[in-house]
């Protein structure tokens, strides 16, 4: 193949797959890894090492909720000792100021605490849990403890108030929010209907992000993800496939893209039986869609082809059965009746699938 | 400019051996600062003014005048890297 290919920037990695709360936006696989199954702290020490060999300057530590690993001080303390950025995105339970204290000293960057809604009714009842208090006590000790706070909020049909989660926002001290409507991967697929937006919602959040984020400059940083499905054109998924970023899974996996487990026709590496560096530059999987070469029409002669990269193969995977398909979300793709087909008619659901355990195998 | 410029908070500056160049970390992502601002970058401590930092700076290289260092001061702060105290 005639790319070069840079060394990874990013590591996302998923220490596991347990979690306290039951998004049903969440986009973690419908079959989660069981605990038995995830890496052991040796592993994931050596996952470190050999990210760092190649070039990974940030580490994600996620999950599930990386909290519930004891061993989280441990990989904390060394990612941090390699010279890598330490974020660790969490849903806040479990975090304590010891703990916390504890990871700080370790070296940790940068805290991404989610909130699933404006006020504690809201965010409880899609959290599936009393988290919300939680919440607001863990970002209280992000900011006494001196780190960045993001917070990070999954936008939908029952939670699109941008207002209110603006004003929540700059209570718990952000220094950053997050405000990403739902991309549709894992559970969150099951839920498709009942979380899709509407027009009017996005309608109206758009002009009170611009008017909220030009009032906060230099104060909160505002990102707003759109809701893809509306766009004319696709999002530039992960800045290209195999780019920048790698995601380990709680067992091992390899994963070009956190959702790349849903392409059931990519074959998958793991950490277990093939060396880091191998994956990254050689893999069937992580070559598959790198560069142009894969591209067909409409996107192989397209003037946006480097803006959005043919936009998000798992995309076109669930929605076509064909991962190297232009993203129906594409105006120019052929296959854009698709997409506009679901947004006519979403289906009947209402009530929400709350995310469960469901454990592979 | 007379404040004392430091790395905005959850900005760090490391050196990349894969890279074999500086780079500043932040949630969001990395970026490359070329020589020059990484020479000045490493100066920012929150305690040095721009002209100490020019002082420092000119014990390296040759004519470094004060302008120059608030130049890629103004262009690192627009970029949310540095901030004034
Ligand atoms: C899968 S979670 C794992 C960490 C932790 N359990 C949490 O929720 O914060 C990682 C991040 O992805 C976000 N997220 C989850 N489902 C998403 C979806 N369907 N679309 C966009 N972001 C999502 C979460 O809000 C969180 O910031
Ligand atoms: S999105 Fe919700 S359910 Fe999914 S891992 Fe995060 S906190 Fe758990
Ligand atoms: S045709 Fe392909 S490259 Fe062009 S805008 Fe659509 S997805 Fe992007």
């Amino acid at each position: 193949m005639d790319v070069t290919v840079a060394p990874p920037l990013g590591m996302l990695a998923e220490l596991t797959h347990r979690c306290p709360l039951h998004c049903p936006y969440c986009s973690n696989p419908v079959e989660l890894t069981a605990r038995a199954d995830e890496l052991t702290t040796g592993q994931w020490l050596d996952v470190l090492d050999a990210a760092r060999d190649i070039g990974v300057l940030q580490v994600h530590l996620s999950g599930g909720e990386p909290l519930a690993r004891p061993d989280l001080p441990e990989l904390v303390t060394r990612a941090a000792d390699l010279g890598c950025y330490v974020n660790l995105v969490t849903s806040g339970l479990g975090l304590t100021e010891e703990r916390l204290a504890d990871l700080t000293d370790r070296g940790l960057a940068h805290v991404q605490l989610s909130v699933q809604g404006p006020d504690a009714e809201r965010a409880n009842r899609i959290a599936g849990a009393r988290a919300h208090e939680h919440k607001l006590a863990a970002a209280a000790l992000v900011k006494e403890a001196g780190l960045p706070l993001t917070v990070n909020v999954v936008l939908h049909k029952a939670n699109h108030d941008v207002g209110a989660l603006i004003a929540l926002a700059e209570r718990m001290g952000a220094d950053r929010l997050e405000l990403a409507n739902t991309q549709y991967y894992g559970w969150a697929l099951r839920n498709r209907a009942a979380l899709m937006p509407t027009p009017e919602q996005l309608a109206a959040a758009e002009p009170v992000v611009r008017a909220q984020a030009r009032r906060l400059r230099g104060t909160m940083e505002i990102v707003y993800v759109v809701a893809d499905y509306y766009e004319k054109y696709p999002k530039p998924c992960m800045y290209g496939w195999g780019a920048r970023q790698l995601t380990v899974a709680p067992n091992g996996d390899v994963l070009p893209c956190p959702a790349a487990s849903a392409i059931a026709t990519l074959p998958v590496d793991n950490v277990k039986t093939r060396p880091l560096r191998d994956i990254w530059y050689d893999s069937e999987s992580f070559n598959a869609y790198r560069g142009e070469e894969w591209m067909r029409e409409p996107c192989r002669t397209c003037d946006r082809r480097s803006v959005d990269f043919g936009g998000c193969r798992c995309q076109a995977f669930q929605l076509l059965g064909d991962a190297a398909a232009t993203d129906p979300v594409c105006s120019r793709s052929p296959d854009r009746g698709v997409v506009d087909l679901l947004l006519r008619s979403p289906g009947e659901q209402e009530e929400f699938v709350m995310r469960g355990p469901v454990a592979a195998r | 400019m007379s404040g004392k410029p430091r790395l905005r908070k959850g900005v760090r500056l490391s050196f990349d051996k894969t890279r074999d160049t500086h780079v500043l970390l932040f949630p969001e992502g990395v970026l490359v600062p070329n020589a020059t601002a990484a020479a000045v970058l490493e100066l920012c401590d929150g305690e040095s003014t721009v002209d100490d930092i020019a002082a420092a700076l000119g014990t390296r290289f040759r004519g470094v005048r004060a302008q120059d260092v608030t130049d890629v001061l103004t262009r690192l702060a627009d970029r949310r890297v540095v901030e004034w105290t």
